[in-house]
């Protein structure tokens, strides 16, 4: 290769002093800094959905992102809500410096148990301001694949707007399916409008049901398969692609609208080097070492951003039974470390003694 | 009689915060300010200084007689036009009298204004379109950069050495390595392995979110002020090992380089891919023994050194002498 030399130009003219700088790019972030953005516009057309765009104050352009990442997003407590929540939605704009974040979030009623993040959500109007972390990704595409196949359900087709938009972007073969209700679904103008004959859309599961053998069986090989949506959909398409041979390493999905975990048993805990604590039934690691006064750094309180991760001592430990989303399972064999926000000990089979030695 | 212009020393960033030296996966925040008994170093991602054209010449003519020095497999498009656009940005931040990237119009087809004022470019371009660049992007930043760049993609749990511009290798071979995991371009290293040093560093790395940017450095010796000691170039500078052994203190001291690497890590947004910059400095330990901390420091690092990493560093025959040296020229 060979660089080609830059041709001579012209004298540099200065420039004129009463030239606004533009509102540039943005500044590099520090580690863990927040952001503060307001609310620039909110789009209700679509039953039950908030989609959202927040921007910097000044409206300069925000740090750029990777196809498939999420935003966490701070929702202070009030309104029955005890503590601050850190709710997690995917980013479906521009990724390259963009000027705006948009997420697009699906209302749960805290009626029927939800912890009322999405309802605060659907509260906010623009000029509001919101805080969040830097763009998070955990479902990126995978370069090399030779064709990335999107299957998204309800409000789960939100990662897969941005995958969409960069494969077209890149020119990689890409196909999307959209699972949705009486022909509304969030994002399903706009992602007509990108894909074109790329995108195929779904009226309800049994449509799905009919559609995914052949989909599946029918793929170049080195495809890959990224699919988005409630437990039990994303259950049925993976559950179909190994039926079919598809390897792990070509299936991704983006867990969305966790279902609760069960209280789980009690144990106790020693911090190295401190004291040993007790964890009740329906307490979180994370909380009880709150309640002592322990800074364990964290963001999603639900086993997923990988935050509040702590190493365990073999010492006295009996074994973690991990809960998480995050770990791996090499780290989880390792068996030196747990996420602290959902993962508990395990009993000893001979004692029946459940216990953890740990160190932030 | 020096040959090392100030700034060279100013900004030498000294490579032994501890008397002895071990592996250790010792990564940092990116940008934080080192001070030293010299000056100080570390606020700039990407660094220019007193060797920038003619260390930017050499690379060229390395790659006109070298092009495996220059590898892009097709994968890798996207993370390539990804740090083309990270690097300029960290240009304009280090010297934003010099260097400028100016967004002109943004949504799926972004495009920016460059301006490379110490090599005369002012260009504007569309972002993952080839025909509004001069040259493949990978190769165009790294005409105006000083760093050697390796780009890694990240798949099935694993990071990949798919892609990069390295012409400033301390005795290993980018061609050789060119699509091998991380795990295996670091398979020669002693120690790291049974200490966990590099499964350590590859969970940390698969880890980093878009944009953070960490850094760490490595050391070695090198004999003259020879940035390319490549493998492929092993029968030009290989025999100076033996050569070095043979000259007087005097030529010893000028001709033997403490070499930094400054190396950072840098999680591309767009792609997903970590780019990994290397910048290596050179100080002769003529002038490393003007800055007295640095001389001591620098003796007991090299004398105390494990016979085994002393091997692997390719320093084990002249390294004693090297630390003799330093203890016998104390700066008056």
């Amino acid at each position: 290769m060979s660089t080609t030399a830059p041709a001579p130009t012209a004298p540099r003219t200065a420039t004129p002093p009463t030239a606004l700088p533009a509102p540039g790019l943005p500044a590099p972030l520090g580690a863990g800094e927040r952001l503060a953005l307001v609310v620039v516009a909110v789009d209700d057309s679509v039953p039950g959905v908030r989609s959202l765009s927040l921007a910097r104050p000044d409206g300069g352009a925000l740090p750029s992102w990777t196809p498939g990442s999420h935003l966490v997003v701070e929702v202070p407590p009030g309104a029955g809500r005890e503590r601050r929540l850190a709710n997690a939605y995917s980013l479906t704009g521009e990724t390259v410096h963009p000027s705006a974040y948009t997420v697009s979030v699906l209302r749960r009623d805290p009626q029927e148990g939800a912890a009322g993040g999405s309802a605060w959500v659907h509260g906010l109007a623009v000029g509001d301001t919101v805080t969040t972390t830097a763009p998070r990704s955990a479902f990126p595409p995978v370069q090399r694949a030779t064709r990335h196949l999107l299957v998204g359900a309800g409000i789960g087709i939100t990662p897969l707007v941005s995958h969409l938009r960069s494969a077209l972007r890149w020119g990689r073969d890409v196909q999307l399916v959209q699972v949705c209700r009486g022909g509304r679904g969030a994002h399903l103008d706009e992602v007509r409008a990108l894909g074109g004959d790329r995108v195929t859309v779904l009226d309800g599961r049994a449509a799905l049901a009919a559609h995914l053998p052949a989909l599946l069986a029918d793929q170049p090989i080195g495809t890959h398969l990224y699919t988005c949506g409630p437990a039990d959909f994303m259950d049925a398409v993976l559950a179909a692609a190994r039926a079919l041979g598809w390897p792990e390493s070509r299936l991704h999905l983006e867990h969305f609208g966790l279902a609760a975990l069960d209280p789980g048993d009690p144990f106790t805990v020693t911090v190295t080097g401190g004291p040993t604590l007790e964890v009740p039934s329906g307490t979180s690691l994370l909380e009880a070492l709150e309640q002592q006064g322990y800074d364990v750094p964290h963001l999603c309180r639900q086993g997923v951003c990988g935050e509040c991760r702590l190493r365990v001592a073999p010492a006295a430990s009996t074994g973690v039974h991990h809960r998480d989303l995050y770990l791996d399972d090499a780290a989880r064999a390792a068996g030196d470390c747990l996420m602290a926000c959902v993962s508990r000990a395990l009993p000893d089979p001979a004692t029946g003694r459940a216990h953890l030695e740990v160190s932030p | 009689m020096t040959s090392t212009a100030p700034d060279l020393v100013a900004g030498f960033p000294f490579p032994f915060p501890n008397a002895t030296y071990r592996y250790s996966t010792n990564v940092e925040p990116a940008r934080g300010v080192v001070t030293t008994p010299a000056g100080q170093w570390g606020d700039a991602v990407v660094d220019v200084d007193a060797e920038y054209h003619r260390e930017l010449d050499e690379r060229a003519a390395i790659l006109e007689q070298d092009p495996s020095r220059y590898a892009v497999l097709p994968h890798m498009d996207v993370a390539c036009w990804d740090a083309m656009l990270c690097l300029m940005r960290e240009l304009a931040l280090a010297r934003p009298g010099s260097f400028d990237l100016e967004p002109v119009a943004g949504g799926a087809r972004p495009s920016y204004r460059w301006r490379n004022r110490l090599l005369d470019i002012d260009h504007t371009f569309v972002l993952g379109d080839p025909a509004t660049l001069p040259a493949e992007p990978l190769a165009w930043i790294t005409s105006q950069v000083q760093e050697d760049v390796v780009l890694l993609d990240q798949r099935d749990g694993t990071l990949f050495g798919d892609a990069g511009v390295v012409t400033f290798a301390a005795d290993w071979s980018f061609g050789f390595d060119v699509g091998m995991s991380f795990l295996e371009i670091h398979g020669p290293v002693p120690r790291i392995h049974p200490e966990g040093v590099i499964t350590r560093a590859h969970e940390f790395l698969k880890g980093l979110q878009p944009g953070e940017t960490y850094r760490r450095t490595n050391w070695t010796l090198t004999i003259g002020r020879r940035l390319d000691v490549s493998t492929e170039r092993y029968p030009e500078w290989g025999p100076d090992r033996a050569m070095v052994r043979t000259v007087d203190d005097d030529a010893f001291g000028r001709l033997v380089h403490l070499r930094t690497e400054v190396q950072h890590l840098v999680r591309l947004p767009e792609s997903g891919a970590v780019m990994f910059l290397i910048r290596s400095y050179l100080l002769p330990l003529a002038d490393l023994a003007r800055v007295e901390p640095w001389r001591a420091r620098a003796a007991d690092v090299i004398a105390e050194l494990p016979e085994d990493m002393a091997d692997y560093k390719g320093i084990a025959t002249y390294r004693h002498r090297a630390a003799a040296w330093l203890r016998d020229h104390p700066h008056h």
